[in-house]
């Protein structure tokens, strides 16, 4: 081992070193009662909590319901987003039809849409799946959209010179041209779609994380609330593993990529 | 009107596509192509013969990169009289070959009929560029990118191949290595040639005939007789010439075209 990776080696567990000492401190802290239980319950008590949440099938049930709503959500407005990008993106009339009307939607904050919603579709599913749907849409189609617009032109002029079909080129060219800018889209959508999670599963909601919250916060159980800040923080973990596998798996031919696997 | 529309419309069959010997390949009769109020091309005439080797010489601003535009079908000719074979291909300078598709599949790119793999991987083997059949195009050389330019370009067994500088960013001895290779393809696969470069040398050295053009308009033209690997002798007069031509002090001292007979 060089001078240089056994230092690395050190730096890497020194960043260790601060949460530790943090947790340790919070724990000394709740068990000598300088930090109530109803303020914020010990990180030992949350882990019991946690695993006590798992085994009885309350935590798993509840995060099925969030994923779902994530999932039907993303699976709404990642497709529109799309849609509106390649109709907008390939041709000048699109453009002229969509652009506008999503640059104007841009400047509304999707969760002051939220009493609109609920007077829309009620207080069941559809209003939290159309929230996560909505605020999905645009960072898709702005990713998407710019990085259609931004094709390399001597990329396609080459492909025009072979003969190739607009559907050809659009097909070879221009889509995996814009299939890093989509994963950039697409990784800000995961993201939001997480954080209006939170905020659509505050809507009356009788299962889901949301609801697990709500529950805890009428009892006080601060432990239970933890558990489910570090429920969130692991999907938005997940969220980023995701697109790092698909993007390794789609953009293999970038050069980084190419060098680390040469 | 789509960028793919107006490609669609470049290719006027001016006349019937009769396989005459005689008959060139590309005729250009007074063409004239506009940027706004600049005139780029001005009443150009070019025939190009099957089979011939033609070189561009030009500087930059010449007019040169529209002209290799239009007979490639990348620019508006309609309502001109042009006539440009259907079956073209480009080698660019930088060799455009897309990221995303392995070299392989970069050569097959928009290839039809059957046996597409086994036709990409004869071509990659004739420019010798057999064992890179499923590299990714950032990890090639500029040499080698440029070779599977050459291949992607041969596949279609072109009858006009349209090289535009295809060189110039290419070490010296690569480019030498390209010029022997570039004429043992053009010697097997017989397509018409036009080569645009501003290398006085590259041009002497594989064309058989060098047309000069300046401000859009075809300033000289030289037919070269000797036969390639004998042209050192003859070059020193001739270069002074075609140097002096780019020079360009005077559009008036056109030199006459000479018919030599083609080698």
């Amino acid at each position: 081992m060089s001078e240089r990776t056994r230092r690395n080696g050190f730096a890497w567990g020194a960043r260790w070193l601060s949460p530790i000492a943090f947790l340790l401190v919070w724990e000394a802290g709740s068990r000598t009662g300088i930090i109530p239980a109803r303020t914020l319950a010990a990180p030992s008590t949350v882990l019991s909590t946690g695993l006590e949440m798992l085994w009885s099938g309350e935590l798993p049930s509840n995060l099925l319901v969030s994923f779902w709503r994530i999932a039907l959500g993303l699976g709404f407005g990642v497709t529109v987003g799309i849609l509106l990008a390649l109709a907008a993106g390939l041709s000048r009339k699109g453009e002229i039809a969509l652009d506008p009307l999503m640059q104007i939607k841009r400047t509304i904050p999707t969760l002051a849409l939220t009493p609109l919603f609920i007077v829309w579709f009620g207080i069941g599913e559809t209003p939290k799946v159309a929230l996560i749907a909505f605020a999905c849409t645009f960072p898709v189609y702005l990713n998407l959209y710019s990085g259609i617009r931004s094709v390399d032109v001597r990329l396609l002029d080459a492909a025009r010179s072979f003969g190739l079909s607009r559907a050809e080129q659009v097909w070879h060219v221009i889509l995996p041209a814009a299939l890093p800018s989509l994963l950039v889209g697409l990784r800000y959508a995961l993201t939001i779609s997480i954080l209006v999670l939170v905020v659509a599963e505050q809507i009356n909601a009788s299962a889901g994380l949301g609801y697990l919250v709500n529950n805890a916060r009428d009892f006080m159980r601060t432990d239970v609330i933890v558990v489910c800040l570090l429920v969130y923080a692991a999907l938005g973990l997940a969220a980023d593993w995701l697109v790092r596998a698909i993007e390794d798996r789609a953009l293999a031919w970038r050069p980084n990529l190419v060098e680390q696997a040469a | 009107m789509s960028i793919a529309e107006i490609a669609r419309d470049i290719v006027v069959p001016a006349e019937p596509a009769v396989e005459d010997v005689a008959e060139p390949v590309v005729r250009l009769r007074g063409f004239v192509r506009r940027f706004g109020q600049t005139e780029v091309l001005r009443g150009l005439d070019l025939d190009i013969a099957p089979g011939e080797f033609v070189a561009l010489l030009g500087r930059s601003g010449s007019g040169k990169t529209t002209l290799l535009r239009t007979l490639a079908g990348l620019d508006d000719a309609r309502a001109q009289d042009v006539k440009v074979p259907t079956s073209r291909a480009v080698v660019f300078q930088d060799a455009r070959l897309l990221p995303w598709k392995r070299v392989w599949r970069n050569v097959a790119l928009g290839l039809k009929g059957p046996q597409v793999r086994e036709r990409a991987q004869a071509a990659l083997v004739e420019v010798g560029l057999g064992h890179r059949l499923e590299a990714w195009p950032l990890t090639l050389s500029g040499g080698e990118a440029q070779r599977a330019a050459l291949a992607r370009a041969l596949v279609r067994e072109p009858s006009l191949l349209l090289l535009d500088e295809p060189f110039a960013a290419l070490d010296a001895l690569t480019r030498h290595r390209m010029h022997d290779l570039v004429l043992a393809l053009w010697r097997s696969h017989k397509p018409a040639v036009m080569m645009v470069t501003h290398d006085v040398d590259e041009a002497i050295a594989l064309a058989d005939r060098i047309v000069v053009l300046d401000s859009g308009r075809i300033l000289a033209e030289e037919r070269i007789a000797a036969p390639r690997g004998e042209r050192a002798g003859l070059s020193a007069a001739l270069r002074e010439r075609l140097l002096s031509l780019l020079g360009g002090e005077s559009a008036a001292d056109v030199v006459p075209f000479t018919k030599a007979a083609r080698p």
